[in-house]
Formats: C-alpha cells, structure tokens, sequence
C-alpha cells in the first residue's frame, strides 16, 4: 500500500477546500441558514408539531442530509473530473498508486470535506433551533457513512462525465429531486397512502428517516431497513468504481 | 550490462481501430540518451504513454530495470520520472506544492531540500510560492520537469521538452539534461528537432506510422551522413564529362550545366582543389559554386518518406 500516496492526494484535495474556503464551507452554510429563516421561523410557525418535533427542529436532519450528499457528490466529481478535464490526470496514471488509493485518496477527501460540512451546519443549526440528539453514535455513523457512499458516488458521476455540464446534471437534475421528494421536510406520513408508497422507492427516504430517527427516535421506515438501504448503496457504488478501474473505463485506453 | 529498459514486440490499437504501435523492438541502456524522432501521429507518445503506464499495450512485454510494467508496476513506475508534451498543471496550485505532490504521490518520503534543490537547478526557486497561472510557458514547463524529477527517477522521458521554447530555454534545457546523465540518469526525449537530438543524444531512433524504422548510435549515423556535395555550375551546358574529369564521386547534373561532386569532409584529401583545377584545364568556366551538407534532417526526411511509401529499408 503507497499510503504516502493516499496522503498526498488526500493534502493536496483538502488544500483546495481550504483555499476555496468561502466557496466550499462558507456557501453551504449561508444556504442552509436560508433554509432555516424561511422553513423554520417563517412557515414553520405556522405548522404544528411534526411528529412530536416543532418543524424547525424536524428539517435539521434532512437540511444536513441534503447539504451533505450534495456536496459529497460535487467534491468527489469535481476531484477526479478535473484532474481528466486539465490533463493532470497523465501523473496519476504513470504514478506507482494502484485504484484503492486513488479511491481512498479522492473519495476520502470528500468525504472529509463533506463531513466537516454536515458538522458546521448541525452546529449551525443550533442558532436557529432547539436540537436533541437521542442517538448520538448512530447519527454520526449514518452521516459518516452517507458522505463515504455518495462520495463514492461523486467519483463515478467524475469519471462518467464527458464535461462539466453533464457533471452537474446528476445532483442537479436527479439527486436534488429525490431528496426534496425524500421526506427532508416533512414525514411520509403526511402523504395520501398511494404517493407514501411511490416514495419508499425513493432510496433518500431511508437515509432521511434513518438520520431523524438518530436524533429524535421517530422514524418514517424501520431504522434497520435504513442501515439495509445504506449498506447497498455503499455495496453498489464500491462494485461500480471496482468495475471502471477493472475495465478502465474513461480513465485509461 | 543488461538494459534499463526493454520493450519487446509492443503494439497497440485504440479501440477506435486505429493501429499506433506496430511491433515496437527497442532496448535502452542504463545511463545513456535517446533521442526519438519521427513526424507527428509517428506513435511516439502513444509509445511513452504505453512504457509509463498511462495506455494499456494491446500485447507485447515492457519491463523497466528488470521488473514487467504490468505485474511490478509499482517498481517500474517508481523509476520512472514523465514530462509530457501537454503542459498540464493545475492553476491555482502553487510551484512548490505541485512539486511535493508529486513526490508524495510517487511514495518518496518528504525532502523539502531535495525539492529545493530540484527547483534551484531549474531557475523556479524564487517562483516556488507563485501559482501556475502567474507562470510563463517556459517556467511551466520547467515545472513539469520538476515534477518529473521530484521522486528521483532513474529513467526520465521528455516528450518534446523544447516545443515551444525559446532558444535560451532550450540551452537551459540541455544543460539541466547534461547534469542527469552525469548523475546516471537514463533519458529518452522525443523531438522535432533535429539539431537538438545531434546535440545531446548518443543513440537515435527514428520512427514512423508506429514502427521503429532505425536505431543507432548518432556517431555512426553522423559518419554516415558525413557527407558534403560540390556543385559546380557551368556557364555553358555540356552534353557528356570528359574523361580528363571523370573520377569517384562526380557526376554530370541532369541538364549538363552542373558537376555534382560527392565527398567526405573527414578523408585526408578531399579532391577539390584537384577537381577544379581540371575542370580549369578542360576550359570549362564557372559560373557558380556551391555547398551541400546532407544533415540528421535528410537523413530523417528520406526515412520517412521512404517508409511511407511503402519502402521499409
């Protein structure tokens, strides 16, 4: 293992967190404070109780949620589709690093850098509402493992995409969507019975409602069907990236 | 000695049909420099590409200092440092930073001093904090020179290093490449240039439509070429030589209004002043004389274009 490797990539990508700082943490948070003037305080005064919860506290899961896999998917497919798009890429290539430390080097960075995003905004979010956290491993293992799989994620949309325009039309167009739709503001239940059912196709569902129920002990689906759900995806994207360094797949001719 | 590099009947087809390498045979000794010449689509870079790991060869066997670039490709990528054609660095990125990175990336332990030492050589150390943008052309290149340099290589390829380059640049460049071979550094270049594969290589190759038409030592080719032309114009045409002037080496020109006198600059006696002075006694008049030295260039072109058209020497 060429850890010295992992080590350097993973530096020089969190370098770039660094130096882009407003961009990449100060940005994140703006929006979602955004979200909490105008979800929390203002319509959410006006909405009852979700489930227990006052609205405010209720969207925080899913607000971090939606900031994290975001970013997660922007970081990673930013990372390795820029290094293809400027032609930097020929050093990884003749570099002595076999695929899992350019994985672990990449993904890793990304999912660090999305982490230290969820993290800011849950601080964050402690202006704005009050926050009760009932299982606090639990929380940080389903926030640590949605920024690795959709990091994952990320580094696939990277490699799949021929431009940066087709790199922003996953999160845009797809992924933004589903978590919208996902139950981040408001419980499944809430829904007439024929859409709760269409929704629990949508895979963000479980790692919305997994994330709440670590801190509020209610859940819209089992939390184990949300730590099954999670797993998969992991499992899937891990066989995807195996299979475009397998075959080489827009990466090597 | 066994050689540093041996690349074994390699060949390569994109996938697109295309066909870059056609049986490449090449072998390079430890130390020594190799110039790569060859027209543009010749299949230089797709061959360096193949030999550092960047393209996957279709069949044939690569190995570098004895290890399989395949099945050792940390040990063989470790010894080898690469500058592309391309300038690419990341813009944002600082001199010395992108430097490290390279280092790191190629498992070498940090050495600041080394890097320093690197960047001093190359005139880039008062550049080190100065981001790539804020970088001329040349000094970008110089930086991926660094780069390839940072992990220490034994084997070092430079793809075209000099296109592009200013004429000072490019006697910098030569010198910085003087300094590797005499720290051992085996170096294959690759170059439109021809003066610049006389001036610094000991072995040249040339290439074309993805086969390696000739290697040899520059020596050899130079003896080869060593050759100068006399052409002796006439003021009035002759129809055929008079015997008073035949001899080795000289022919009547296609018109009859020239003598073409072949001769080699190193022999003792050339036979110029000989040659004139019986053409003088012929009662020829001159009207003109002029030079001609065959260079690497005709040599080169003359492959080449034998090769393409269809006649492999």
């Amino acid at each position: 293992m060429n850890w010295r490797a992992i080590a350097a990539i993973f530096k020089y990508e969190m370098n770039r967190f660094v130096r882009t700082w407003k961009q990449s943490l100060v940005s994140p948070v703006i929006s979602t404070s955004l979200y909490f003037v105008v979800f929390g305080s203002a319509i959410g005064s006006r909405i009852d109780q979700v489930e227990g919860v006052s609205y405010g506290a209720f969207i925080v899961p899913g607000l971090i949620m939606l900031t994290v896999i975001i970013q997660s998917i922007m970081n990673a497919s930013f990372g390795i589709h820029f290094p293809k798009f400027m032609g930097t890429i020929f050093e990884l290539l003749s570099a002595p690093v076999s695929y899992v430390e350019i994985v672990l080097g990449y993904v890793g960075a990304a999912a660090m850098k999305s982490l230290l995003i969820g993290l800011v905004i849950l601080g964050t979010s402690y202006f704005f509402v009050d926050l009760t956290i009932a299982h606090p491993l639990a929380m940080i293992a389903f926030l640590l493992l949605t920024c690795i799989s959709f990091s994952l994620f990320g580094f696939i949309v990277g490699i799949w995409a021929k431009n940066f325009e087709q790199m922003q039309i996953i999160p845009m167009m797809v992924v933004t969507p589903l978590i919208f739709l996902g139950g981040s503001f408001y419980s499944i239940s809430m829904l007439p019975p024929f859409w709760q059912t269409v929704t629990l196709f949508n895979p963000v569902v479980y790692l919305v409602s997994g994330f709440r129920w670590a801190f509020y002990d209610t859940a819209d689906v089992p939390i184990g069907l949300s730590l099954i759900a999670i797993c998969i995806f992991t499992g899937i994207c891990l066989f995807i990236v195996s299979w475009i360094f397998r075959t080489g797949w827009r990466i090597r001719d | 000695m066994s050689p540093i590099l041996t690349v074994r009947d390699v060949r390569k087809t994109y996938d697109g049909g295309f066909e870059a390498l056609k049986g490449i045979d090449l072998e390079i000794e430890e130390g020594e420099i190799l110039a790569l010449l060859g027209p543009n689509g010749a299949g230089k870079t797709t061959l360096i590409s193949t030999i550092c790991g960047i393209t996957v060869p279709t069949s044939g066997s690569i190995t570098v200092g004895g290890y399989d670039i395949r099945t050792d490709f940390r040990q063989t990528r470790s010894l080898i440092g690469l500058v592309p054609q391309e300038i690419a660095l990341e813009h944002f990125e600082t001199v010395f930073r992108t430097v490290s990175f390279s280092r790191g990336l190629f498992g070498k332990p940090r050495n600041d001093a080394y890097i320093e030492d690197v960047l001093k050589k190359l005139s880039l150390w008062d550049k080190k904090d100065a981001q790539m943008k804020e970088l001329s052309g040349g000094m970008k290149r110089r930086v991926l020179i660094a780069k390839a340099l940072s992990h220490e290589p034994k084997v070092l390829f430079l793809d075209e290093p000099t296109a592009g380059v200013d004429v000072a640049l490019r006697k910098d460049m030569w010198q910085v490449v003087d300094e590797l071979r005499a720290s051992g550094v085996t170096i294959i270049l690759t170059t439109h240039y021809i003066e610049e594969a006389e001036a610094i290589a000991d072995r040249i190759g040339v290439i074309n439509g993805g086969q390696i038409l000739l290697v040899e030592d520059k020596a050899a080719l130079m003896a080869r070429m060593g050759k100068k032309q006399l052409d002796v114009i006439l003021t009035d045409p002759i129809a055929a030589m008079p015997d008073s002037l035949k001899r080795d080496g000289l022919e009547l020109g296609a018109d009859g209004d020239r003598l073409i006198y072949t001769y080699d600059t190193r022999a003792e006696r050339t036979g110029i002043t000989r040659l004139l002075q019986d053409v003088a006694d012929a009662g020829l008049v001159l009207r003109d004389v002029q030079t001609r030295q065959s260079s690497l260039e005709d040599i080169f072109v003359g492959l080449v274009h034998q090769d393409s058209a269809g006649d492999t020497p």
